[in-house]
C-alpha cells in the first residue's frame, strides 16, 4: 500500500512564505489593477496556509477559524474591489494603474 | 463543553449602530423619494446619540465578554466616545454636503454607521480576530465611501488607490498576526503577553518579523511615513465629508488598535519597537510638515498636516508612559474637533460644481464671511499649536511625555516641526484677512446642520484648550489597567 509521506510543517511555512513574497512582488510590479488585486489575494491565501499549518502543528483550532474569517473578509473585499475596478474602467477606459494619475502633486 | 456567557448589554452600542445601519438602508428603499434624504440623516443622528447613551453608563466598569474576545474597559470607552463624536459631527456636515453633491444615498449614512461600528470593535478587541474584523469592517466601508462620487474621476481614482493599498496593508497585518500565533500559540492579547514573558522569547525571529509586519499594517492605517503615500491622493479625491471622517476617525481607530496590540500583547518588545517607532515618528513629522508647505490645494495641505499630526502622536507612543498614553487619547479627541471643523469650513466655502479648494480661493474671505473665517482661523491656529486652543494642550502633553522619558531629541524635533507647521497654517489665515480676493465667491449656501457642526467644533476646540483638565483626567482614568 502506498503510504503518504509526512511533510514537515516547516516546509508548509516556507511555501507560504514564498507565496506571500510572490504576492508582494507581484503587487508591487504588475500594472494591471486586477492582476495587482490577484497578487494581494495570493498574499491573503499564503496567510491562510500559514494559519492552517500552525493550527495543525499547535493542535489548536484558532488558526483554522481565523482562516475562515480571512476568507470571508477577502470575499467582501473582492466584491468592493471589483466594483471599484468597473467604475474606473467606465470613467477612464483603462485599469492600468500607471494611467490612473490625476491625483498627484 | 461550556458555552461562553453572552452579555449583549456589553455590546449594546455596537448593536444599536448596526441596527440603525440596516434601518437606514431599509428606509432608503421604502420611504417615498421626496424629502427622504434629510430623514435619513436624522435617523442616523438618532442612532449615534442612542449608542452614545448606551456607552456612557459603562464608564468606570471593566468587563470582558464573549469568551474574552471583547473587552469594555476605560481605554475602549474613551475611544468609543471619540468615534461617536466624530460620526455625529460627520453626519451633521454631510447632510448639506451630500445633497449639494448629489450623493445623498441611504448607503452613505449606513456605511458611516458600519465604519463607526468597525472602529468601536477595534478599540474593544482583546483578541486578534476581533481587532482584525473591526479593522476590515471599517476599511471596506471606507473604500466604498471614498468612491461614492461616481461621476467624479478623482473620487474614483482615490477609491482605487485606497483600496489597493489598504488591501495590501491588510495582507501584511494578517501575516504579522499569523506569525504571532505561530510563536505563542494564542490570539488573546493577554495570553500572548504572558507566554512571551514566561518563555523569554525576546530574540525569537518569528516574533521580531511579526513586529515589523504589524508596524507596516497599522502604519498604513494611521498614515505614518513611509506608508503614507496614499494619504494626500485619497484625502484630496474623496468627498470632503469623508476626508474629514478618515482623517479623524480612521486615524484614531488605527491608533487604538496599535496601542492595544503593542502595549497589551507585546510589552516585552518595547526596546525593539521604540527604536523603530522613533525613526518612523521623526520621518512622519518632518515629511508631513515639509510637504504641506508647498501645497496649493487645501485638502491636500490638510492631508499632509494630518500625516504630521500622526507623527506628533507617535512621539507619545514612543515615550510609552502613562502621561504619553493619556496624551494620545487627549490628542485624538482634540484633533477630531479641530480637523472636522477645518474640513467643515472647506465644505462651506464650496458650492455645486465649484469646490473652491485652492488655497488662493481663501483670499479675502475674512471680510465677506467673517464668522466662517474666524472659525477657520481658530481651527488652523489650534492645529499649529497656539495657546489657548486645544491643539496646544495636546502637543504640550505629548511632548512633555517624551521629555519625562528622556527622549529629549524627539521632543526638540517635535517642537521644531511644530514651528515649521505654523508657516503653512498662518499662510491661509493671512490670505483670508490681508489679501483682496481675485475672484468673487458668491452664492454660498450654509446648510443649518453644517453650521451647528461648526459651532460644536469651535466649542470643543476652545473648551479642550481652556479647560483641558476635565478631559485629561478622564483620559488618565481611562488608561488605568491597560498596561
Amino acid at each position: 500500500m502506498w503510504v503518504v509521506p509526512t511533510i514537515p510543517p516547516a516546509l508548509y511555512l516556507m511555501l507560504s512564505g514564498v507565496l506571500f513574497t510572490i504576492g508582494v512582488i507581484g503587487a508591487l510590479t504588475r500594472r494591471n489593477a486586477i492582476v495587482v488585486f490577484m497578487c494581494i489575494e495570493l498574499m491573503l491565501n499564503a496567510v491562510n496556509l500559514t494559519f492552517v499549518t500552525l493550527s495543525h502543528f499547535l493542535q489548536s483550532l484558532d488558526g483554522v477559524i481565523f482562516a475562515f474569517f480571512v476568507m470571508a473578509v477577502a470575499a467582501a473585499e473582492a466584491a468592493v474591489g471589483l466594483a471599484i475596478f468597473v467604475m474606473i474602467y467606465r470613467s477612464r477606459e483603462t485599469i492600468n494603474v500607471d494611467d490612473i494619475n490625476i491625483l498627484k502633486w | 463543553m461550556k458555552i461562553p456567557e453572552i452579555d449583549l448589554y456589553l455590546i449594546a452600542p455596537e448593536i444599536i449602530l448596526a441596527a440603525f445601519g440596516f434601518l437606514v438602508l431599509l428606509l432608503d428603499v421604502f420611504l417615498p423619494n421626496k424629502g427622504r434624504k434629510s430623514y435619513l440623516g436624522m435617523v442616523t443622528l438618532i442612532g449615534i446619540v442612542l449608542a452614545f447613551l448606551y456607552t456612557l453608563p459603562q464608564i468606570g466598569l471593566v468587563k470582558s465578554g464573549f469568551a474574552g474576545m471583547y473587552i469594555s474597559d476605560g481605554f475602549a470607552l474613551f475611544f468609543k466616545i471619540t468615534f461617536l463624536i466624530i460620526a455625529f459631527l460627520t453626519v451633521l456636515i454631510s447632510m448639506g454636503y451630500t445633497q449639494r453633491e448629489g450623493i445623498a444615498f441611504g448607503e452613505y449614512y449606513a456605511l458611516i454607521l458600519f465604519a463607526t461600528l468597525g472602529m468601536m470593535l477595534m478599540a474593544s478587541g482583546s483578541h486578534l480576530i476581533t481587532i482584525f474584523l473591526g479593522l476590515e469592517t471599517m476599511s471596506i466601508s471606507i473604500y466604498v465611501l471614498v468612491g461614492l462620487m461616481r461621476e467624479d474621476k478623482r473620487s474614483v481614482e482615490a477609491a482605487l488607490k485606497y483600496f489597493l493599498l489598504g488591501a495590501f496593508a491588510t495582507g501584511f497585518l494578517l501575516y504579522g498576526i499569523a506569525l504571532i500565533y505561530g510563536a505563542t500559540g494564542s490570539l488573546y492579547l493577554k495570553d500572548i503577553a504572558t507566554y512571551i514573558a514566561s518563555k523569554s522569547l525576546l530574540r525569537n525571529p518569528m516574533l521580531l518579523m511579526s513586529l515589523v509586519f504589524l508596524t507596516i499594517g497599522f502604519g498604513f492605517k494611521i498614515a505614518s511615513v513611509p506608508f503614507h503615500m496614499w494619504t494626500p491622493d485619497v484625502y484630496e479625491g474623496a468627498p470632503t465629508s469623508i476626508t474629514a471622517f478618515m482623517a479623524t476617525g480612521v486615524k484614531a481607530a488605527g491608533f487604538s488598535a496599535l496601542i492595544r496590540v503593542f502595549f497589551s500583547a507585546l510589552p516585552a518588545f518595547r526596546p525593539d519597537w521604540t527604536s523603530i517607532m522613533w525613526v518612523i515618528c521623526v520621518a512622519t513629522m518632518t515629511l508631513g510638515n515639509i510637504a504641506a508647505i508647498s501645497q496649493t490645494n487645501i485638502k491636500r495641505m490638510l492631508a499632509y498636516s494630518s500625516i504630521a499630526h500622526a507623527g506628533y502622536i507617535l512621539v507619545a507612543f514612543v515615550a510609552g508612559n502613562d502621561l504619553g498614553t493619556s496624551g494620545i487619547l487627549f490628542y485624538l479627541m482634540a484633533y477630531a474637533f479641530m480637523n472636522l471643523g477645518a474640513f467643515t469650513c472647506v465644505i462651506l466655502l464650496g458650492k455645486k460644481g465649484e469646490e473652491n479648494t485652492l488655497i488662493t480661493d481663501y483670499a479675502g474671505i475674512g471680510f465677506k464671511y467673517p464668522l466662517l473665517a474666524v472659525s477657520m482661523t481658530i481651527f488652523l491656529l489650534s492645529m499649529a499649536g497656539i495657546p489657548p486652543l486645544s491643539g496646544f494642550m495636546a502637543k504640550f502633553y505629548v511632548f512633555s511625555a517624551a521629555v519625562k522619558e528622556k527622549f529629549y531629541w524627539l521632543a526638540i524635533l517635535g517642537v521644531l516641526n511644530s514651528a515649521v507647521s505654523v508657516y503653512y497654517y498662518l499662510r491661509v489665515t493671512v490670505l483670508m484677512y490681508f489679501r483682496e480676493s481675485e475672484r468673487e465667491i458668491t452664492g454660498l449656501q450654509f446648510s443649518p446642520a453644517s453650521v451647528i457642526a461648526l459651532i460644536l467644533a469651535v466649542i470643543g476646540t476652545l473648551y479642550m484648550g481652556i479647560f483641558p483638565a476635565n478631559v485629561l483626567s478622564f483620559a488618565q482614568r481611562s488608561i488605568a489597567g491597560l498596561m
